[in-house]
């Protein structure tokens, strides 16, 4: 057995969807994470078990509502986005053809896909089409991970684009960064899985267009309104972690042979491991916490407690761990500051602005 | 940050309580402020679905969308919260004074003006998209509101972009207020969680602060547990009652967490600057409700190039000022510029009061003094210089060596041979000097509106709220 699935163990592997995929790139430097992702071990359910459970709770309205605006845009062969599309790409489109990939039942979606792809990709005809519920694949640390994108890939003049249906608000031509940044990255996976496919088919990748077609309602109304997004800076970063991933060898050396983070589920699928056994083999991979792990993984709560427990800095934000370069935790940061700890080289520098700091802190506060 | 608060945070850490990073108070704090918390429906870009608001601790009121899909509900709840703010913010109309203005006619500025409080930047951003979907309403027409709603729109799109303004009070998200007064133990993300600062800052750390079984959220955003388990069956039910119960459980934790948090403001003494900021607040507030009384149109969707570049100078020129005025105000602040080496402190080891310079008419009274510091001075010579400690004064630094600094008066000790009483520090004296000035260049030569060049656009029309702007559709 390989040493990864073996980390996992007996415990079902969990499919990577592009929201976790994207999110690999979130923290890089983190080796708990390349190591329990690369393994495809389902950390939802590992921090549940350890008594962390993560806070990423969707409610049910917003469900309701994002699923209700993708069927608006989708209504009617997607009728509706094909006008978008004929505006945000300036395509003189009368007709475009339509297909729903889900139509073929779910275990031949995949190979479906990759047949009305290649076909698409050699038709000199160039006739649009957009295909609807696709199945991409893409290759993480050497398991395939399935995408089952709301997105539809979509087929001109011998360029394929991604569209992303989100149902977050554009008003008066803005949208919360923040939603727009994750709905970017998540398109992203899906460029770079066409993308491989094309390359695996034999065809040039890069007619996979970076400029992605992102769908959102518009101001309070649910009309749906077609922007384009350049995702290149997403891609690069993507693909640096995914190359990163397959050095997770050199992670997997380092770790003792029996290690395993398997939750050893029963009968029921209930985990049985006990947790402060399965907490201990997670504190025998390094992490990196940083506040940022609160919105994008799911071990963030354990990770928290951890740096907690070690009194490190990185608790307070990346900001305050740049500012004090090298000095990782809190006691030898407050050390260095009240002149009880003698600065270890290279420290100097930082030690007489803590001690200053903390001289005026106190002649402030007197 | 600062390395001074980054320090802060990590002694707040190993102490489990948060840190003073502030000895004053930087923010006005009216005697009767109006505490607003708004929750919006999930998933929607500002759908409201209940407000809390008063300005009275033990008298809040409760407003509820009790069926949060229907639009004329909507429409009414919007008019509901009119009916709280638009009496609140008229209350302050009626006093005014009459401000003179060099080369400009005198105006009529309020002697008090409104303020709102709400919990978090999340709140303000929801309170100015309720503007924009309110302000271009009719009361006339097709889809008739309440004359109220349009106008509540154009206030609260008024607040919400001056919550943007530095130094304003007029709205300010209370977390942001008592996070630049103490620095708690966690980091900046976790700091918008009203009740984990607020516990930080009063009993230390505390697990429930994340439990919203314990603490709600502080809004807008609702708990998904409590969309899923309470409030969508309560909907599904057509229960008003009981959905007007469970959002007031949702609400009223935060409400009490909002009037400790003014009273955790109110103990500080308030900055010497503030009312000063407070008297700018009052006259741009003035300035809009003269606006609206002449008649003119709500906000545009969007400003045009020549207002937004004169905002962006104006918000950067408030920026530069606040900042100055921070340090001058609070010495904890003025710290952080002693850190860099911009400002220094110490006491005054040698002066020669009537120093001068120059000869016979143009002799100048140059007064020099000698501090002696601990700071890391990181000043060129000639570099000009104010204090704290007298602030129509102007100085300059003549030399820096040794933990000794010259400074020689420039101005602001009289017109006389020698200097006024009081105006040279004593030997003794502990002062601060620093190259923070509150000397500002006036605001940059923009275009008038009018004359905005065609590479900007053209010049901007004037903002005509059209049919469609009143009928857009509010889901
Ligand atoms: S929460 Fe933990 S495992 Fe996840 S990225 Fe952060 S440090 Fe790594």
């Amino acid at each position: 057995m390989n040493r990864l699935d073996a980390l996992r163990g007996t415990t079902p592997p969990k499919p990577h969807d592009a929201r976790a995929i994207a999110a690999l790139a979130a923290n890089p430097g983190c080796a708990r994470r390349a190591l329990l992702d690369g393994a495809g071990i389902d950390k939802d359910a590992t921090a549940r078990h350890l008594g962390f459970p993560a806070p990423f709770g969707q409610s049910p309205f917003a469900i309701t509502r994002g699923n209700a605006f993708e069927a608006l845009v989708k209504a009617d062969g997607c009728a509706e986005l094909l006008r978008m599309l004929r505006e945000v790409l300036e395509l003189p489109v009368a007709e475009v053809a339509y297909h729903d990939v889900e139509n073929v039942g779910a275990h031949l979606r995949h190979t479906h896909t990759r047949a009305l792809i290649d076909r698409a990709a050699r038709d000199e005809h160039d006739s649009g089409t957009i295909y609807d519920h696709p199945l991409l694949g893409l290759e993480i640390a050497g398991h395939t991970a399935y995408l089952e994108p709301d997105v539809v890939a979509f087929q001109l003049g011998g360029r394929f684009h991604i569209v992303e249906i989100k149902s977050f608000a554009v008003i008066d031509g803005q949208a919360d960064p923040a939603a727009v940044a994750a709905a970017a990255r998540q398109a992203a996976v899906y460029v770079l899985a066409l993308r491989r496919m094309l390359r695996e088919l034999g065809h040039d990748p890069l007619r996979v267009a970076h400029d992605v077609v992102l769908v959102c309602p518009e101001n309070f109304a649910n009309r749906p309104v077609a922007t384009l997004v350049d995702v290149r800076r997403q891609l690069a970063v993507l693909e640096r972690q995914l190359s990163r991933m397959t050095g997770l060898d050199r992670l997997v050396e380092g770790l003792p042979e029996e290690l395993t983070f398997d939750l050893l589920p029963g009968e029921d699928g209930l985990p049985t491991r006990p947790a402060a056994e399965l907490a201990d083999a997670l504190r025998r991979t390094t992490a990196r916490y940083a506040p940022d792990c609160l919105s994008t993984c799911d071990l963030c709560f354990f990770c928290r407690d951890e740096a907690r427990q070690e009194g490190a800095c990185d608790l307070l934000g990346r900001q305050v761990r740049d500012e004090l370069g090298g000095v990782a935790s809190a006691e030898e940061a407050l050390g260095l500051a009240d002149g009880s700890r003698a600065p270890a080289e290279g420290q100097e520098e930082i030690a007489r602005l803590l001690r200053t700091a903390e001289r005026l802190r106190r002649e402030c506060l007197a | 940050m600062s390395l001074l608060t980054s320090l802060a945070r990590l002694r707040a850490l190993e102490e489990g309580i948060a840190q003073p990073i502030a000895t004053v108070r930087h923010c006005h704090l009216a005697e009767r402020p109006m505490v607003l918390i708004p929750l919006r429906m999930s998933g929607e870009a500002a759908a409201p679905l209940a407000a809390l608001l008063g300005t009275r601790r033990d008298d809040p009121r409760l407003l509820v969308v009790t069926q949060p899909r229907n639009r004329d509900l909507r429409f009414a709840w919007a008019a509901d919260l009119a009916a709280e703010l638009l009496p609140y913010i008229g209350s302050f109309l009626a006093g005014t004074e009459t401000v003179e203005r060099k080369n400009s006619d005198p105006y009529e500025r309020v002697l008090d003006a409104p303020q709102i409080l709400v919990p978090n930047q999340a709140g303000i951003a929801f309170i100015r998209l309720l503007g924009r979907s309110t302000r271009f309403r009719r009361a006339h027409g097709p889809y008739p509101v309440p004359p109220t709603v349009p106008l509540l729109g154009r206030w609260l799109t008024y607040f919400g972009e001056r919550a943007t303004h530095p130094g304003s009070s007029l709205m300010t998200a209370v977390t942001e207020e008592l996070g630049r007064h103490w620095a708690s133990g966690q980091s900046g993300l976790e700091d918008a969680n009203l009740a984990a600062l607020t516990a930080w800052i009063t009993t230390g750390p505390s697990d429930d602060a994340e439990d919203p079984l314990v603490w709600p959220p502080a809004g807008p955003a609702t708990d998904p547990g409590f969309d899923a388990e309470v409030l969508a069956p309560a909907i599904e039910a057509g229960a008003a009652e009981r959905i007007t119960e469970a959002l007031r459980g949702q609400l009223e934790p935060t409400w009490r967490l909002m009037w400790q948090a003014v009273d955790l403001l109110r103990e500080l003494p308030e900055g010497a600057s503030v009312e000063q900021r407070w008297e700018q607040d009052r006259g741009s507030f003035s300035a809009m409700a003269q606006h609206i009384a002449e008649g003119a149109p709500p906000q545009a969707r969007r400003d045009g190039a020549v207002a937004a570049a004169s905002r962006l100078a104006r918000m950067e020129r408030a920026q530069a000022a606040y900042e100055v005025q921070r340090a001058y105000d609070d010495p904890l602040v003025m710290a952080e510029y002693r850190l860099t080496g911009e400002a220094f402190a110490g006491e005054v080891v040698e002066t020669e009061p009537e120093h001068s310079e120059g000869e016979g008419r143009s002799r100048k009274l140059r007064p020099l003094v000698v501090v002696k510091t601990d700071d890391p001075v990181r000043l060129a010579p000639g570099t000009a210089l104010g204090t704290p400690q007298r602030r129509a004064q102007g100085a300059q630094l003549v030399e820096a060596r040794d933990g000794l600094v010259t400074v020689k008066i420039t101005k602001g000790m009289g017109r006389g041979k020698t200097p006024a009483p009081g105006s040279v520090p004593e030997v003794g004296e502990r002062v601060c000097y620093t190259s923070l000035t509150d000397d500002f260049q006036g605001s940059p030569a923009l275009p008038e509106a009018e004359a905005t060049p065609w590479t900007h656009g053209g010049p901007p029309r004037e903002y005509a709220p059209s049919d469609e702007d009143a009928l857009e559709e509010w889901s």
